[in-house]
C-alpha cells in the first residue's frame, strides 16, 4: 500500500468537479486524480499513489521502474484481489488449525 | 554474490557495491526508514552483500504495522455495525486486532469492502445514500495527500454519509524519536523517498544537524538503495552530516506544494500511539476542527474499548531496530503470514513478513547487533 507506482496519463477529464485521467500501469488501467498535479498532459508520467499524481516523473525512470515491478510481481499485489489472497491465506491457516 | 545476477544492472550494482566496500573502514549500522525499502534490502539480499559491519536496521516505516492496535479495534466494532459499509486498503483485512480482524469481521456479516483508492470510497457512499460509509484513513505522508483531499471533496458534493477513522503517522518525529531513545544504534539514515516527494526535503536540515546524522532521500529500487547507502557511509567515514536527495527523479527540495496545502487544511498535528512503539508526540495527523463532521470517531462512540497485545509477539522492537524478525522466537513458528501474531507479519513491507518471504529462517549468526555497536 505504501507503493507508488509510475502510471502514463492516456486521458484527462473533469468529473464531480476534480481533475481526473486514465492512466495506464503497464497494462492496468486506473482512473486516476490530478489535482495535485493540475498541469499534468496526456502522454506524460507521474507517480501514483492510491490513486492520486503525486510528482512528474522522466518516461525513461517511470518503464524502468514498471518493469522492475512486473517482474516482482508488484503489480499483481496492488492491483490484484485482496479478498482472495486474505481468504486463501486464512484457508491455510483454519487447516493447519484443524488439522 | 548469488544476488547480484538478479539486479536490473549487474554491473552498476557490483560497481556500488565495490565502492562502499572501498569506502568502509570500521562498523556502522545504518537504518532504512521506509518498509517498502526493507522489502527491496530483504529480496535482493542487498544486507548480506554488503561489507561485514555494514548493518542495515529496519525501521518502522509500515503503515500498516504500526497503525495502533486501539484503532484497529475501533475500525473492527465500527465495521462490525448494522447500516455502516466500511472501506479499507486491501493490506489492512488482517491485521490483528485483540481478537479478530476485519476479515472476520466481513465473514461475521459485517459490510468491509476494499478499495484501491480513498475517491473509491467516496463513490460508494454517494451510491449508497441510507447506509453510513466510513474509510480507513491510515498511512504516511504519502497516504495522506489522496485521504486528505477525499474529505476535501466529500464537503464539496455536500455528501454527509460518508466519514474517515483517520490515524496518520508522520516521518520526522520518528526519526527524532529514535535518535533520542537510550538504545538507539542508528549513525544514519536512509530517508523514504516517496513520503519525500510530497513533503519535500525541509525537515531534514535541521534533524540531521541536532543529531549529527546523515539522512540520504532514497528510493527503494535495488540500485536506489545501494546508492544510499553508498552516500551515507561516505559521510560518516568523512565525519559528515548532511542532507542528500539520491531521489532526485522523484523529489523535489519543496516536495508537492498543493498536496502540502491541502494537508494543512484538512488536517492537524497530534501526538500519536505507534503500535509496538508507544507515543510519539506531535507525530500524527488527526481531522482538523473544520473537518470534524468528518471524523468516524466523532461520528461514532467508540469509547470504552480494551486492548490486548499478543503477550509472544516483539514487533515493537523489530521496528524500532532492536531485534531482527528471527530472533522472536514466534517467527516461522506459531507466527506466520497465515497466522500472524504480530502486524509485522501481515503486510509485505512489514519486517517479519519481508524475512519469511525469503526465507530468512534462521536467526543471524553475523555480527550481533550487540557486537557490531561495542565495536563501533
Ligand atoms: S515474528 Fe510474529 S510474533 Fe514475532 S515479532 Fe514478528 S509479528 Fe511479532
Amino acid at each position: 500500500m505504501c507503493l507508488a507506482v509510475p502510471g502514463r496519463v492516456m486521458e484527462i477529464e473533469e468529473r464531480d468537479g476534480a481533475r481526473m485521467a486514465v492512466v495506464d500501469f503497464g497494462g492496468v488501467v486506473k482512473e486516476v486524480c490530478l489535482e495535485y498535479l493540475p498541469d499534468l498532459r496526456v502522454g506524460e508520467y507521474a507517480i501514483v499513489h492510491v490513486g492520486f499524481a503525486l510528482q512528474r516523473l522522466d518516461e525513461e525512470s517511470a518503464r524502468r521502474t514498471l518493469e522492475l515491478f512486473a517482474e516482482l510481481g508488484l503489480l499483481q499485489e496492488e492491483f490484484g484481489d485482496p479478498w482472495e489472497a486474505a481468504a486463501a491465506a486464512a484457508a491455510i491457516a483454519n487447516a493447519e488449525v484443524q488439522g | 554474490m548469488k544476488y547480484l545476477e538478479e539486479f536490473q544492472n549487474p554491473e552498476l550494482a557490483r560497481g556500488l557495491l565495490e565502492d562502499i566496500r572501498a569506502t568502509v573502514t570500521r562498523p556502522w549500522a545504518v537504518m532504512e526508514v521506509c518498509g517498502g525499502q526493507t522489502h527491496t534490502i530483504i529480496r535482493h539480499g542487498i544486507d548480506q552483500l554488503l561489507p561485514d559491519g555494514i548493518e542495515l536496521i529496519h525501521g518502522p516505516g509500515c503503515p500498516v504495522c504500526v497503525t495502533p492496535l486501539e484503532v484497529i479495534d475501533k475500525a473492527m466494532e465500527i465495521a462490525g455495525r448494522p447500516g455502516v459499509i466500511f472501506c479499507s486498503f486491501g493490506d489492512m483485512l488482517r491485521v490483528p486486532g485483540t481478537d479478530r480482524d476485519l476479515f472476520r469481521v466481513r465473514g461475521e456479516g459485517g459490510d468491509v469492502r476494499v478499495v484501491y483508492s480513498p475517491l473509491d470510497a467516496l463513490r460508494i457512499a454517494r451510491e449508497n445514500p441510507q447506509r453510513e460509509v466510513v474509510f480507513f484513513g491510515i498511512g504516511f505522508e504519502t497516504t495522506a495527500p489522496p485521504n486528505a483531499m477525499t474529505v476535501h471533496q466529500a464537503r464539496k458534493q455536500g455528501i454527509t454519509n460518508f466519514s474517515m477513522l483517520v490515524s496518520h503517522v508522520l516521518v520526522p518525529p520518528a526519526i527524532e524519536a529514535i535518535m533520542t531513545s537510550p538504545d538507539c544504534r542508528v549513525q544514519g539514515f536512509l530517508a523514504a523517498g516517496h513520503v519525500c516527494s510530497v513533503m519535500g526535503t525541509e525537515e531534514y536540515p535541521q534533524l540531521a544537524e541536532r543529531h549529527r546524522v546523515p539522512i540520504v532521500v532514497t528510493g527503494f529500487e535495488p540500485l536506489d538503495i545501494l546508492e544510499g547507502i553508498r552516500r551515507t557511509v561516505r559521510q560518516l567515514e568523512r565525519g559528515e552530516h548532511t542532507v542528500e536527495n539520491a531521489y532526485q527523479r522523484a523529489v523535489r527540495p519543496e516536495g508537492n506544494p498543493a498536496a502540502r496545502a491541502m494537508l494543512a487544511d484538512v488536517f492537524e498535528v497530534t501526538d500519536r500511539a505507534w503500535r509496538g512503539i508507544g507515543v510519539i508526540p506531535r507525530s500524527g495527523w488527526r481531522l482538523s476542527e473544520r473537518y470534524r463532521e468528518y471524523d468516524a470517531e466523532h461520528r461514532f462512540d467508540v469509547t470504552g474499548i480494551t486492548t490486548r497485545e499478543s503477550g509472544l509477539c516483539r514487533s515493537g522492537e523489530v521496528l524500532q531496530g532492536l531485534i531482527k524478525p528471527n530472533q522472536c522466537e514466534a517467527f516461522g513458528t506459531t507466527c506466520t503470514p497465515r497466522n500472524p501474531l504480530g502486524a509485522t507479519m501481515v503486510s509485505s513491507e512489514g519486517a517479519c513478513a519481508a524475512y519469511y518471504l525469503y526465507r530468512r529462517l534462521a536467526a543471524p549468526s553475523a555480527p550481533s547487533a550487540l557486537e557490531v555497536s561495542s565495536v563501533g
